[in-house]
């Protein structure tokens, strides 16, 4: 590892990282106007095959009947999944369509595009960050910081391509550009070699995995937000059972993530600390924020916590994730190297 | 029965709730287990476990911040003492979280052993007969062309659901791997726990610290600080050895982060077995040495300056190295307290700072500037004649002189200008001198031995394994019913038992109903 970074790579890197930053305002902006003005989403998203399961679904217990999944040893609760399924489908009402100005319809595409656009150019200032200082660019909090905004808009990017959740946009990209600026402004140090003890390949696989699993959860902590204070005349906003429903399919990719990074930093932790687990804050922490998200996903799948008890839990879980990469990081001494906060 | 939580299972819990005013003993045993497994109290054991871990990122813990543990003992020695009586020192070792993890895997087990039970039962049984009236099932459509039964569940099995036949019907199902997943995942868990239970009752871990040029061999008493599991036989650790021929550290020397190390790396001559050949293996951070599953790790460094003491008497009362304290990591200004307990006529104890990288500062003083030894210097600040109370079988830090001890020295120094490599200083009043002769490193190791790392390690893996197919598959049903006669069609309905959308997939099945082998080509009647 090279002992001095590449001046000049690095201080491309911080003017990509400005240029991100006004990227992700502009495209929050036309997210923004596209929610005020635009096609309610209740109609705008409605995928293709939920409306016939929510028509049906309900019909659709009669159909197998209630003697015969007993006899197959059927659980009740995959018929609550299936019942609250249709119900979600159905909750959806749909006012009518209305015609709309050419300049609003292309916001929502403005915002995609400049969203893309701006993943890219994260992206870009990541890596130049990384050649500049000949390492895996997230050694430091400031890095690790901008690498969960990169991840958290090529999350909800990733899922806009197969859901309909373009209303997350202006929350989502608006997250990611404050934690940007909040970086900029409080977090950034001179690129440079890490710790000691971060020169390992598991830094590339633990903590790319941590930088994944936190993305996917903030956009399950965007509807989370959203679904709390969502009121319901906002007829642009989704129905709060599409936003449970895609904060619990965000969680359901993210948690077998944030497992495997748990178990790789454990693995980690091994080779570097002499022991794979050894109660350090940050390991209680990601422990902490584990048990919560698996305490959401029994709530959901068992215990009949759906709405908003379930969101809570999912927004505790997300409370749990961020104090553990701010406050853990900034308050509590430890071994995990991550903070080098300026100043 | 299998223990999910249908709304019919939370009435009778109420119910069961209600009751027991009137249960007998074996109704309260039923009752109590009930309780103990039911969704609900697992999810609030679950809370309860990661609430209960909070405190030990609050509160420095023993066995991973002790000199904070002890900093908070002498700050406030009362309130210390009631934090101790709560284990807040020792939070993962302490029985209200032992009870907590405990209770949520008894119920961990309660709940998945009947569920075992159950999916065993249903994996061997078949799927249920198609219902009568396929176009009321979520999933529909008719298929075109005139499939026989058998065709149909040919075409299915191929698909890889698990078919059925009847009269005129065909019912397949696939999926199981959900449930089988999600058990597995559970019983993982349980695993895990053996695993981490069987380290902590069969291993070990000791911590010891070595001088450039020095040796250790594995032996209890060798440890500066040895921490065996309860079933762990002091004979039976490793017998291996090893030698510190040579310890080096690079730090960055310009700019921002100017004193931080780039690496470290010491070399050792390892001898696996008394009298077996040495290998030399080089021990970084992350690269820990590896003897039979024993690991040595490399956690810390630091300066030993060697000195040679020469007594009233004149004669050598110390010749060697003196492991430092770092007080600042940055510049490595450390902080060293050599006891000669042989010196006559009185003992000698003897404070020195230790500057690697020495310049001068203001008023006289002098400081370090850089954590490589570019310019030694040991500055003496403390020389004291007088009885050290080390034989008052009270253990001393190596690192301090008790402060009770040190009132009662006769000081001969207070302060002394720092000496380079080679130089003397002469104690006053003809107590003796203190040569500064050379600078040595020294390196803290870590010692570990850990039975249950690998199976740790395989449930670990087998559980997220098990979890991502607990909740990425689904269980699908579908049926087709043949009609009879010339003018009637097949058709084929479907539904999935837990969530998410089933259409897609609905519609390849049927296509590959419709075409056979191969759903992608056009038919070409
Ligand atoms: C160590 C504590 C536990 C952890 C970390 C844990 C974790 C999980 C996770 C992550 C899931 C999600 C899988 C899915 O949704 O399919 C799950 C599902 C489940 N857990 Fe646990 N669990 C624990 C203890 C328990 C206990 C004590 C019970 C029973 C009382 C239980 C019963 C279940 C059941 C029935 C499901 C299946 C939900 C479904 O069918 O979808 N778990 N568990």
């Amino acid at each position: 590892m090279p002992a001095e970074a590449d001046p000049v790579l690095a201080a491309l890197s911080d003017q990509l990282i400005l240029a991100t930053v006004l990227l992700y305002v502009i495209a929050m902006l036309a997210y923004a106007l596209d929610l005020a003005f635009g096609r309610a989403p209740a109609e705008a998203s409605a995928a293709p095959a939920e409306p016939v399961l929510a028509a049906v679904g309900g019909a659709a217990a009669p159909a197998a009947s209630a003697s015969q999944r007993e006899e197959n040893g059927d659980t009740a609760l995959s018929e609550a999944e299936e019942t609250s399924e249709a119900g979600e489908g159905a909750g959806g009402t749909q006012p009518a369509p209305k015609p709309l100005p050419v300049w609003v319809t292309k916001a929502g595409t403005a915002a995609l595009a400049l969203s893309w656009l701006g993943l890219v150019v994260n992206l870009a200032a990541l890596a130049t960050r990384g050649l500049a200082a000949g390492r895996w660019p997230w050694g430091n909090m400031y890095e690790f910081v901008i690498a969960i905004c990169l991840a958290a808009v090529a999350a909800f990017l990733l899922m806009q391509l197969r859901y309909p959740v373009r209303f997350l946009g202006a929350f989502v990209v608006g997250a990611a550009a404050l934690g940007l600026g909040a970086a900029v402004h409080a977090l950034q140090v001179e690129a440079g070699p890490a710790m000691v003890a971060l020169n390992s390949y598991w830094i590339a696989i633990h903590v790319s995995a941590a930088i994944a699993a936190s993305g996917l959860f903030i956009v399950a902590g965007a509807c989370g937000v959203i679904y709390l204070i969502r009121n319901d005349a906002a007829v642009h906003l989704p129905t709060r059972e599409e936003l449970e429903r895609v904060a619990h399919r965000a969680i359901v990719i993210g948690f077998p993530i944030w497992t495997f990074a748990v178990i790789a930093g454990a693995l980690w932790a091994d080779k570097a600390w002499g022991r794979y687990w050894g109660w350090d804050p940050k390991e209680i922490w990601a422990f902490i924020t584990w048990i919560v998200y698996a305490g959401y996903l029994h709530a959901r799948a068992t215990a009949g916590w759906k709405g908003r008890s379930a969101t809570v839990v999912q927004l505790v879980a997300f409370a749990c994730l961020l104090f553990n990469l701010i406050g853990v990081n900034i308050f509590i001494p430890g071994l995990h190297s991550y903070a080098e906060i300026p100043g | 029965m299998t223990v999910t939580d249908t709304p019919e299972r939370d009435d009778s819990e109420k119910a069961a709730e209600a009751r027991p005013a009137k249960l007998g003993a074996v109704g309260w045993a039923r009752w109590f287990w009930r309780t103990l497994t039911s969704m609900r109290t697992a999810l609030i054991l679950l809370f309860l476990f990661a609430l209960a871990s909070i405190p030990g990122s609050i509160w420095p813990q023993r066995g991973v911040s002790d000199a904070m543990v002890g900093q908070y003992y002498a700050d406030d020695p009362e309130l210390a003492e009631w934090l101790d009586r709560f284990w807040l020192f020792d939070v993962f070792k302490a029985p209200w979280f032992a009870a907590i993890y405990l209770l949520l895997f008894l119920s961990l087990i309660g709940c998945v052993l009947p569920r075992t039970m159950a999916h065993l039962r249903e994996l061997r049984k078949k799927p249920p007969a198609a219902p009568r009236n396929l176009s009321r099932l979520p999933q529909h459509a008719v298929l075109d062309g005139d499939l026989t039964v058998e065709e149909a569940a040919r075409r299915l099995r191929r698909l890889r659901f698990r078919v059925t036949t009847g009269p005129g019907w065909v019912s397949a199902e696939k999926g199981y791997l959900k449930e089988t997943g999600n058990l597995l995942f559970h019983v993982a868990l349980l695993g895990l726990l053996v695993a981490i239970g069987v380290g902590a009752l069969y291993g070990y871990r000791g911590n010891v610290l070595v001088v450039e040029g020095d040796g250790f061999a594995n032996t209890v008493a060798a440890y500066d600080r040895y921490m065996p599991g309860q079933q762990v036989n002091a004979e039976s650790l490793e017998p291996f050895s090893f030698t510190l021929e040579d310890f080096q550290a690079t730090y960055i020397a310009k700019g921002d982060k100017r004193g931080q190390a780039l690496d470290y790396s010491a070399k050792l001559a390892v001898s696996d077995l008394p009298g077996a050949p040495e290998r030399t293996y080089e021990l970084k951070v992350n690269e820990p040495l590896d003897v039979n599953g024993t690991m040595t790790y490399l956690l810390d460094h630091g300066y030993a300056p060697t000195f040679k003491i020469t007594d009233g008497k004149g004669q050598v009362a110390f010749e060697g190295s003196v492991p430092c304290l770092v007080i600042d990591p940055a510049t490595f200004t450390s902080e060293c307290v050599i006891k000669v307990a042989d010196a006559q006529p009185e003992q000698l104890g003897i404070l020195v700072a230790f500057l690697p990288s020495t310049v001068p500062a203001e008023g006289g003083e002098w400081v370090s500037i850089f954590p490589g030894a570019a310019n030694p210097t040991a500055q003496v600040y403390g020389a004291f004649a007088g009885d050290l109370g080390m034989r008052d079988g009270v253990p001393q830090s190596v690192y301090e002189i008790p402060p009770e001890i040190q009132k009662k020295l006769k000081p001969l120094v207070m302060k002394a200008d720092p000496l380079a490599v080679g130089q003397k200083l002469d104690l006053p009043g003809g107590a003796g001198s203190i040569e500064f002769t050379g600078v040595k490193e020294w390196i803290a190791l870590q010692i570990t031995y850990d039975p249950g790392r690998m199976p740790a390690l395989l449930a670990s893996v087998l559980a997220t394994v098990a979890l991502v197919f607990s909740l990425t598959v689904r269980r699908r049903r579908v049926w087709v019913r043949v009609g009879e006669g010339p003018q009637a069609r097949a058709e084929a309905g479907g539904l999935t038992r837990t969530g998410g959308d089933f259409g897609e997939e609905f519609a390849s099945v049927v296509a590959a109903l419709n075409h056979g082998s191969n759903p992608g080509v056009k038919d070409a009647r």
